[in-house]
Parts: C-alpha cells; sequence; structure tokens
C-alpha cells in the first residue's frame, strides 16, 4: 500500500528539467557573487581596522545620534499619518476647493526638496522671531529639534495623504455600496471595511515611505541637530578617519533591517486571510 | 578661397599648440581649494567670483612660484578628504595648522595669524570671554574648526551649536537662537561692519592656546609633496619681503595680519 502510494506520487511529477547555464544564469550567479564578495570585503575591512579606542571614545556619539535620528523619525512619522488623514480625504473630496487645497499642499510638499523645506522653517521662520515671540510661537521654533520635526512632519503628511488617498482609492465601489445597502454607517464602513482593505495596498509603500525617512532625515544636521549623520560628521572632523561614515552606514542599514523585518511581519498579520 | 582658410586655421591652430606646449613647460599647473564663504578672507560673491584675503594671497603666491592657478571652491567639511582624493593640489581657506590636520596633510608655514573672539547681541548681558561669563548660554561656531574645538573644550558649562558655515550662525543670532558667537576677530568684525551684523558688537578676544589653534594659518598640502610646500614656503617670503604682502594686507586690514 504504502509502496504504491510512493509509485503513484512517484510517476505523477514529471522529471524536473535540465538546468542548463543560459547567459541569464551565469550572470546572475556572477552579480551575486559580486555582491557577496563586497558584503565580505565591507565586514572584514570593519573588522580589521577595529579600534578599540575609536569605539570607547565616539561610540557614545554614535548611540546618541542614534537615538535623536530615531526618535526624530518616529515622532514625526506618527504626527505626519495623524495629518495625512484629512489631507488624504481632502485630496478624495467630491468638493472641488478641497480637493484642490489638498492637492496643492501635496504638491509644494512633495515637489520641493526636503532640505529646502528644513532650511526655510528654521532659518527662514528665524528671520521672524520678533513676530513669533509676540504671538507666544517663538518657544517652540527657538528649538532646532522641533523645527525639524515640524519640517519632517510636513513633508511625510504630504506623502503619507498621496498614499492613502490612492489606497483607498483602489478598494472596489461595490465595498461602500454593499455596505450602503447593508445599512452601514458611512464613517463606520470607511473605518472597518475599507480602511483595513485600503492599508494592505498602502502597507508597501509606507514602508518606503518611513525608509526614506530615515535616511532623509540625515540632513538636520545643517540646523545643529546632531543625529546619527551629525555625529559621523563631527567624529570624521576629529579623526579624518572614513570609518566614521561606514558606522554610520551600518547604523542606518540596522535600524532598515529591522524596519524590513517589521513590515514583513505586519503584512502577514494584515493579508493573513488571503492565505490558501 | 576655401582651402587657404583652412590652411590659416591649421597653422594657427598649430601655433596655439606650440605655444600652449611650451607655457605648460614654464607654467606649473595649480589647483587651489578654497570655501568661499568665509569673508573677507574668501568669499563667493553673487556674480560667482571669488574674493578675499586668501584669493588675493594665493593669486600673489602663484605668480610669484609662476603657476597658473585655478580655483575650485569645497564645503569646509569635505575641503581636506577632496584634497586627498587629488580634486585640487593645495587649500588656501584660512585653514589653522593644528596636530588634527597634520596627520592626513602637510602645511607651509603660516601666512597669516589673527586671534579668535567673542561676539554678542548689542544688549548682551555676557561680560566676558571666560566659561563663567558664558555659563549657561548657547554659543555658536562654525563646526570643524579650531573656533569649535575650542568652544567644546572651554565653554563646558554652555550649549555649543555648531554650524555647517559661519553663514547660519550668523543668521542664528540674529534670530536669537544663539547668545553668543566663536570665530576669528576679523571675520567677526567684516561682519558687524555689514548691516547684516548691525545687532552684534565684540565682546572680547580670546587669548589662542596654541594646541588648539596651532600657529595660524597655512597652506594644506597632500602629505610628502616636499617640493610644493618648499616653493610655497620660499613664496611666502618673498612676497613678505617684496611688499606684495603689505600691499594686499593694508587693502583688508588696518595692522599686520601675520601676526608676531
Amino acid at each position: 500500500m504504502t509502496d504504491m502510494a510512493l509509485n503513484r506520487t512517484a510517476v505523477e511529477r514529471p522529471p524536473a528539467p535540465p538546468r542548463r547555464w543560459t547567459a541569464g544564469r551565469f550572470w546572475g550567479n556572477a552579480v551575486v557573487a559580486l555582491w557577496v564578495l563586497i558584503g565580505v570585503g565591507f565586514v572584514w575591512y570593519l573588522a580589521s581596522s577595529w579600534n578599540p579606542e575609536f569605539v570607547e571614545k565616539y561610540g557614545p556619539r554614535y548611540w546618541s545620534g542614534l537615538k535623536v535620528t530615531v526618535s526624530l523619525v518616529l515622532s514625526s512619522l506618527v504626527a505626519g499619518a495623524l495629518l495625512s488623514l484629512p489631507i488624504a480625504l481632502g485630496r478624495l473630496s467630491k468638493n472641488r476647493y478641497i480637493g484642490a487645497l489638498a492637492y496643492a499642499y501635496i504638491y509644494t510638499f512633495r515637489g520641493t526638496p526636503l532640505l529646502a523645506q528644513v532650511f526655510l522653517i528654521y532659518y527662514g521662520l528665524g528671520q521672524f522671531s520678533n513676530e513669533l515671540k509676540s504671538i507666544g510661537l517663538w518657544g517652540f521654533f527657538r528649538d532646532a529639534w522641533n523645527c525639524g520635526f515640524l519640517a519632517f512632519t510636513l513633508n511625510t503628511a504630504a506623502y503619507q495623504a498621496e498614499i492613502l488617498a490612492g489606497a483607498i482609492k483602489s478598494v472596489p465601489k461595490g465595498q461602500w455600496e454593499g455596505a450602503s445597502a447593508l445599512g452601514l454607517p458611512k464613517l463606520f464602513t470607511f473605518r472597518k471595511i475599507i480602511l483595513p482593505q485600503a492599508l494592505i495596498v498602502a502597507l508597501r509603500p509606507y514602508g518606503n515611505e518611513i525608509i526614506l525617512m530615515i535616511k532623509g532625515s540625515a540632513i538636520v544636521a545643517i540646523i545643529t541637530v546632531y543625529d546619527l549623520m551629525g555625529q559621523a560628521r563631527w567624529v570624521f572632523s576629529k579623526t579624518f578617519d572614513f570609518q566614521a561614515y561606514l558606522w554610520a552606514a551600518v547604523f542606518y542599514l540596522i535600524v532598515v533591517e529591522i524596519l524590513r523585518n517589521i513590515w514583513a511581519w505586519i503584512e502577514a498579520r494584515l493579508t493573513r486571510h488571503l492565505i490558501r | 578661397m576655401r582651402i587657404s582658410k583652412r590652411i590659416v586655421l591649421a597653422a594657427a591652430a598649430a601655433l596655439a599648440v606650440t605655444m600652449g606646449g611650451a607655457q605648460a613647460q614654464d607654467m606649473m599647473k595649480l589647483k587651489i581649494g578654497t570655501e568661499g564663504a568665509y569673508p573677507p578672507f574668501n568669499n563667493l560673491e553673487a556674480d560667482g567670483s571669488l574674493v578675499g584675503f586668501d584669493i588675493d594671497i594665493a593669486k600673489a603666491l602663484c605668480e610669484e612660484m609662476k603657476a597658473d592657478c585655478e580655483f575650485v571652491t569645497q564645503d569646509w567639511d569635505g575641503i581636506i578628504p577632496a584634497l586627498q582624493a587629488g580634486k585640487f593640489d593645495a587649500i588656501i581657506a584660512s585653514m589653522s595648522i593644528t596636530e588634527e590636520r597634520m596627520e592626513k596633510v602637510d602645511f607651509t608655514n603660516k601666512y597669516y595669524n589673527t586671534p579668535p573672539a567673542l561676539a554678542a547681541p548689542k544688549d548682551t548681558d555676557i561680560a566676558g570671554v571666560t566659561k563663567e561669563d558664558l555659563a549657561g548660554k548657547v554659543v555658536g561656531a562654525q563646526g570643524s574648526t579650531t573656533h569649535s574645538n575650542y568652544a567644546e573644550a572651554t565653554y563646558t558649562d554652555s550649549e555649543v551649536k555648531l554650524y555647517p558655515t559661519a553663514d547660519e550662525y550668523k543668521l542664528d543670532i540674529n534670530s536669537g537662537r544663539v547668545d553668543a558667537v566663536v570665530d576669528d576677530v576679523i571675520v567677526l568684525q567684516d561682519w558687524l561692519a555689514t548691516d547684516d551684523g548691525a545687532c552684534c558688537k565684540i565682546v572680547g578676544t580670546i587669548t589662542p592656546v596654541v594646541e588648539i589653534h596651532g600657529p595660524g594659518a597655512g597652506i594644506a598640502i597632500r602629505k610628502g609633496e616636499d617640493e610644493l610646500r618648499e616653493k610655497f614656503n620660499a613664496a611666502i617670503d618673498a612676497i613678505r619681503a617684496n611688499g606684495k604682502y603689505k600691499e594686499i594686507n593694508d587693502k583688508y586690514f588696518d595692522f599686520d595680519a601675520y601676526g608676531s
């Protein structure tokens, strides 16, 4: 009986086609080998130039820079996500004026460099310190971290709104109509039926946006916020050793890798009903 | 007609090539790196031209060395790596000669030495330039400079904010984000004389610390290029001796910037 079953499965499977060394396969392997070599070289360089003095002297600086980067990006992402919701709804609004307003916001913040936005908010608004003092906002704008936070929030809100609007539009109209036929209120429909489906579509672009934000945040050092990149530059100015930047790159890589794993987990969780 | 035109052109081209070749033989070609954001020493004007004490000195030195010089502007943070990478052959950008830098590049003798100073808004309550005077204040300086090193080492009871260029700390002292800034006294005076600097005054000069400030500003070149260094040193001595230095100096300052 067992033998028969085994035989049957053996017969049912067609023999595997011979794997030829096609040009594509050859170059694919060559490129992967090259990547592996570069990776090994990178690790070997870091290991061979491992300098306990460097680590002891500058390690705390990298750590504080990492904390600044993570806290700045995290808080502006959350604030940006909250802000992006009304903007995305404005983008989808049937009212022409609200739609145009939301579009203008997204257009402005996506169309201009983040560097310019940070610079304008910190140094530009700094020109109006007397006016800001008189309306009591200077306390907020005086602090460089706050300015970075505001610029990142406004910027990421534009991107997130566009991601969200696109994702909501991707949910078939029938879902709205079905819910409405069942007599469900609009807000409830949006929250419980439309948004969960939209988020599946939005998840990957969101992940991209967060990764871009983490790397984009490296510019805040120009407004004297010493994040990971700022600290790396400081260390470089003391040592003139390129290791300073290499370590910063390694830390960014680690943060992004952690995020990638979290994202894979969230996606698996959100799409568990789709697994067949 | 066409043929004769061609011959003339070819002859002209040949002439240009031979002349150019002859020129290249006795004219050493040099690329000079500078920052272009540090008036009155080196500054990029609105029309794209470079002006300043460093630039005039560099031109005088090139003339003295019979070198054909070309200027390259480069951000301060990356100016030493750019020299090492061969983007230019010498840095003439008010770079102080320090131990840390000497591990990576060679320096000529100094070509000027002026003291650092502290500037603050006119209505400031900062009375002096010591650590105690600045306690609890925010002090600004350009990052990766001897001034930022001094501020970080000295004003340990203050918050030290570091800026990519001098332009940015000027903006921030105007807006009130920093209470005082540290830089070369010449740079500060030059800025205070403009509308932008009308906010502020010099609180006092800072006595240079040799370990931090070094012997003055020198010309940085790649390690081991002793011939070039000696040429620069000889040229500095020559323009000091023949009055060219004094001519440039008097254009900018009412005292001898060379120092003692």
